[in-house]
């Protein structure tokens, strides 16, 4: 069993310069909690892998306004001037690899393959972040496995052994990095009783999941 | 007519009956409302859905059901939600058409469009993914930008794929991408084949026939 703890005390075991992986698509599936958690705790330092850098000080765009990070692995940081300006002044190191590509480093860490073998790429720039192979005729970008030190996400529904349930598009990277990093720290929702979510509803196997952590509010909507 | 609906409507009628389709966020995500409901068309979202509708009533949004640009949409019936891992093999196996914007085509066919060095630098997102893999891929996009051509002889900015796109729809025209080169096929109405080589700088071959787009609703 997992009883839940604090956002506070969860990121407490969290060091300043620790990589890790946050969940959510532009907002949707982000552990806003935990995010917010680091912002009061003062991180410094950190690596954060994730799909974007939602917008300026929302979301992730949180601490990148709060100076928490000095790089991201991402694929589109268009919403946020800030970490673009943060690229440009040289202040953030930033990493830029196409989205599905991104997803399936994750997904070869967290599921212990070699890495990725894509066409996506090919004769662009993002080739200089990997190798280009030749293999049965073809050409070939290969991608390593990227893993993180901690995994921050959001399910929508949790039960005290840490199986989660997902939402509709809040789903995005987070069964990925659940399985993809040393600590896995899920901020849910709502807390079911064992036994009565589905096993056919189960994404991820509360077996990868380390702390659970109670979301205070949910995804706040923005106008269109 | 808008010069966003004349490109939305004609890129419409591209897209083909029961298939899966990624539109761009911006001015391809109008193109769904010129596709009719019973034609099938199923739109995938990269952030994780296939089956997306239109924007959600005021006070009736689902804050977890959302477009690539993080805003709320609604689900049509046989919807699927998928997470990034799924979305991204549909996108590389099993997408039809792909609309998306453009900042550059060239004669080769081969389009820029994630970034601006020095100036805007927004990341390719699921760009590169879509250009490199989806079976048909289809530019939508204004003719000329800040009264400069972007259709070009070649490609200044960087590529988001090295592979010929399939399909150019501008306010003005529509140029289909050959092997021989840039193909005129059909003039904006009120449009002249004269009007669009002066605003093209790229070499366009004319053939004998070019005819008035068809943008009235199918």
């Amino acid at each position: 069993m997992k009883n839940p703890i604090t956002p506070a005390e969860a990121v407490a075991q969290i060091p300043d310069g620790a990589s890790l992986m946050i969940g959510g698509f532009m907002g949707c599936g982000t552990p806003y909690t935990l995010i917010e958690a680091l912002v009061t705790a003062g991180k410094k330092n950190l690596t954060i892998i994730s799909n974007d850098n939602d917008r300026v000080n929302q979301g992730i765009g949180r601490l990148i306004r709060e100076g928490c990070v000095s790089h991201v692995i991402t694929s589109h940081i268009g919403l946020n001037p800030e970490t673009q300006k943060g690229m440009i002044d040289g202040t953030i190191k930033v990493d830029l690899v196409p989205q599905g590509t991104l997803a399936e480093q994750i997904r070869a860490a967290g599921y212990g393959l070699g890495g990725v073998l894509t066409k996506t790429g090919l004769g662009t720039v993002a080739a200089k972040a990997g190798e280009t192979v030749h293999l049965n005729g073809e050409d070939w970008i290969y991608m390593p496995p990227l893993k993180a030190d901690f995994a921050l996400i959001h399910a929508a529904q949790a039960d005290y052994t840490g199986n989660l349930t997902y939402q509709l598009t809040a789903q995005n990277f987070n069964p990925l990095m659940a399985l993809a990093a040393d600590q896995v720290i899920c901020e849910a929702l709502e807390f079911m009783p064992v036994g009565t979510i589905s096993p056919d509803l189960v994404r991820t196997p509360g077996v990868v999941v380390d702390i659970l952590v109670p979301a205070q509010g949910n995804r706040p909507i923005k106008p269109n | 007519m808008e010069y966003q609906e004349i490109i939305q409507r004609r890129t419409a009628r591209e897209l083909r009956p029961h298939t899966l389709v990624n539109l761009g966020i911006g001015l391809p995500t109008g193109v769904a409302h010129y596709v009719k409901h019973e034609d099938g068309v199923l739109f995938q979202s990269e952030n994780g859905i296939i089956g997306m509708g239109g924007r959600p009533p005021a006070g009736a949004e689902n804050p977890y059901l959302t477009d690539a640009g993080g805003n709320c949409v609604t689900a049509v019936p046989g919807a699927m939600s998928l997470d990034s891992a799924l979305s991204f093999g549909l996108i590389r196996r099993h997408v039809d058409t792909c609309v998306l914007g453009g900042l550059e085509v060239d004669e080769t066919g081969r389009l820029a469009n994630w970034m601006v060095p020095g100036k805007i630098v927004p990341g390719m997102g699921g760009a590169m993914d879509l250009v490199a893999n989806a079976k048909r891929i289809i530019v939508a996009m204004q003719h000329i930008a800040k009264g400069q051509p972007k259709i070009v002889p070649k490609c200044t900015l960087p590529l988001t794929a090295d592979r010929r796109i399939d399909l150019i729809v501008t306010d003005l025209a529509v140029i289909e991408p050959t092997e021989e080169g840039l193909v005129l096929r059909e003039y904006a109405p009120g449009i002249s084949v004269e009007d669009i080589i002066d605003k093209t700088s790229a070499r366009l071959i004319i053939p004998d026939v070019v005819t008035e787009m068809p943008i009235a609703a199918k």
